[in-house]
């Protein structure tokens, strides 16, 4: 929602583009390989990787430009990686803020400062702070690079039947309604996916009593970039604020709602102005500021049993809705977009088994799962939901005035990349290593040289050896493999010996290591990671 | 501890608890089992006596 007079893309800061539905009718209902419905971050970001993949797509998206109002905010280290994969990476870099620090506050006085993991070995930070339009923009601008994507804007899906070896869809715009035949759909369509519904599935899962209003002021304020929460703040007794820095000086300020609070009235104008007001009085902050964008969100946890229905998969919002707590909606959104789309790309190529398809919700559900467990966490202490978390919460912020163990209770325990250990195409580890990163997990960065152990990576996956002879053994086409020397820092981050090797995946998530690696074990791990092992 | 000890600790949590008043009372008992768990160092150990100090309590 936007102030009175402004429209809902009348932005202070971004110029919203149109996009007008297709003119040209001829080549509407010749068939895609792969249909995207949806063009928000996620379904743009799935393009983008199946192009690179060589694979093309035709995207939808009901709308006539980008998503209204900054939304997702908070970009983790691990997305950084699937940016820079997809080529977009760069605008990201220049515009959006870093950041590795968190304040929370108890009535006014600082009970816990944080930092998240962070050396001179990360290539990124651990989170960044953009506003949401710049991300759409970004990846729209990399699109446009990109002859394999053709993109359908004011186009809306209204029907999805099966094929024998394919899925028809109904699309409608504004100059009329056609079908097209697709081998295979990912439905990026957000939380209220018409996929989904189509589909008659449903998302399963909590809904948690606390609802926060976010907004967007712009301001000249002097605060690093530093995450802020304020719990039981004078400006909101008994409830929890967070307030971030964005570019542009656009400053997010989430409050949540009191029980029993009605919503309609909380997202009237006045009271949004009002609440602002009080927490800028309690950040200290006297100087001038306009209310640039309004929302009102619900913390939940809900998901899809299965993330796969026949030929369609669903990414991002339409398969799991998860608390705002941890940030970790996008950047889940993102990770799925990747996951679906390396396997897809090499099913559609003839390279891998059905099994590589399959693994898709195991591995994709597990995380939102994960993200569940610690979002979950990160809710009871933001809301709690009873009177023994609210005593318990209470206690511990009590507490934590004087006694620094109690505040750490307030760490919000943000967004960790997961690790696939019980995937079917991730291979057993090696007991022979003593640290390091277990099969399923992503690749640790280290500084190799003048770059970084990432930036070696090839197209699809790579074998890292810390024995030249074995990298002359073998040979895949879709195998980079990449010799480093023992006792470097790559070395000591993977814990690996002289003959140590680590096959690591498109995404970037170990498939296996060995101490002793050989050609043959190489290639049965290759095999099974495509799912080429079970027939 | 000796039971000197016990009577001792005993009496300074009534007066304390008359002390912070009816509002506040939960709060106070609360921070106080946070506080002397973390002295304590035991998780295990808190925990079981967390069900034993809920037995025979009627709800």
């Amino acid at each position: 929602m936007r102030p009175a007079g402004r429209a809902e893309t009348d932005s202070l800061y971004f110029d919203y583009p149109h996009f007008d539905a297709p003119k040209d009718r001829s080549r509407l209902d010749a068939s895609a390989p792969v249909a995207i419905v949806g063009a928000g971050p996620v379904g743009l970001t799935a393009a983008l990787a199946l192009a690179r993949d060589g694979i093309a797509s035709v995207m939808f998206d009901a709308k006539s430009t980008f998503n209204d109002g900054s939304r997702a905010i908070c970009i983790a280290r691990q997305s950084y990686y699937i940016l820079e994969r997809i080529g977009a990476v760069a605008p990201f870099l220049e515009k959006s803020l870093g950041w590795t620090t968190g304040r929370s506050f108890y009535r006014g006085q600082q009970i816990l400062e944080f930092e998240m993991p962070d050396s001179p070995r990360e290539k990124y930070r651990p989170m960044y702070n953009i506003e949401q339009q710049y991300i759409e923009q970004y990846l729209w601008d990399a699109i446009e690079r990109e002859p394999l994507i053709e993109t359908r804007w004011q186009s809306e899906v209204t029907g999805i039947e099966d094929l024998d070896g394919g899925v028809r869809l109904t699309v409608r715009d504004p100059n009329g309604s056609y079908d097209i035949a697709a081998d295979w759909v990912l439905a990026a369509d957000g939380a209220r996916s018409s996929v989904r519904k189509l589909r008659g599935l449903s998302l399963k899962g909590e809904n948690y009593e606390g609802r926060y209003v976010i907004a967007d002021v712009q301001m000249d304020h002097d605060y690093p970039t530093i995450r802020r929460a304020l719990f039981d703040p004078d400006c909101r007794r008994g409830g929890t604020v967070l307030v971030h820095k964005q570019p542009d000086n656009i400053w997010r300020i989430d409050y949540q709602l009191r029980d029993g609070e009605d919503e309609a009235d909380a997202v009237a104008e006045d009271n949004v102005r009002a609440s602002v007001a009080a927490v800028l009085a309690d950040l200290g902050f006297t100087g001038d500021w306009e209310l640039e964008w309004w929302s009102v969100y619900s913390a939940n946890t809900l998901a899809l049993d299965d993330y796969r229905d026949g030929r369609i998969f669903f990414i991002g919002d339409s398969a799991h809705i998860v608390p705002i707590f941890g940030v970790r909606g996008l950047n889940n959104g993102l990770a799925d977009a990747q996951n679906i789309a390396w396997k897809l790309a090499r099913m559609i190529e003839g390279q891998a088994g059905e099994a590589l398809l399959d693994s898709y919700t195991p591995e994709r559900r597990g995380a939102t799962l994960d993200v569940f467990a610690n979002a979950s966490k990160s809710a009871r202490f933001m809301t709690p939901p009873t009177p023994g978390w609210q005593l318990m919460r209470d206690a511990a912020l009590n507490l934590a005035l004087t006694h620094p163990f109690a505040g750490e209770l307030a760490n919000p325990r943000q967004m960790t990349p997961y690790t696939y250990a019980d995937s079917p195409i991730v291979s057993p580890d090696d007991p022979g290593f003593y640290g390091g990163p277990v099969p399923g997990a992503p690749l640790p960065e280290a500084r190799v040289g003048d770059g970084f152990l990432s930036d070696l990576s090839g197209p699809g996956f790579t074998l890292i050896t810390f024995d030249p002879d074995l990298a002359e053994t073998v040979a895949d086409s879709d195998l980079t493999t990449v010799a480093l020397q023992p006792g470097s820092e790559a070395a000591e981050v993977l814990a690996a010996g002289p003959e140590s090797a680590y096959l690591v995946r498109p995404d970037g998530h170990i498939v296996s290591r060995w101490t002793r690696p050989s050609s043959t074990l190489v290639c049965e791990a290759l095999k099974r990671s495509l799912g080429r092992d079970r027939t | 501890m000796t039971p000197r000890d016990v009577e001792t600790v005993y009496e300074a949590l009534a007066l304390k608890l008359d002390a912070v008043g009816d509002t506040q009372r939960e709060l106070f008992l609360a921070k106080l089992a946070l506080l002397l768990s973390h002295d304590l160092g035991d998780a295990e150990r808190v925990c079981l006596r967390i069900d034993e100090a809920a037995l025979n309590i009627d709800s």
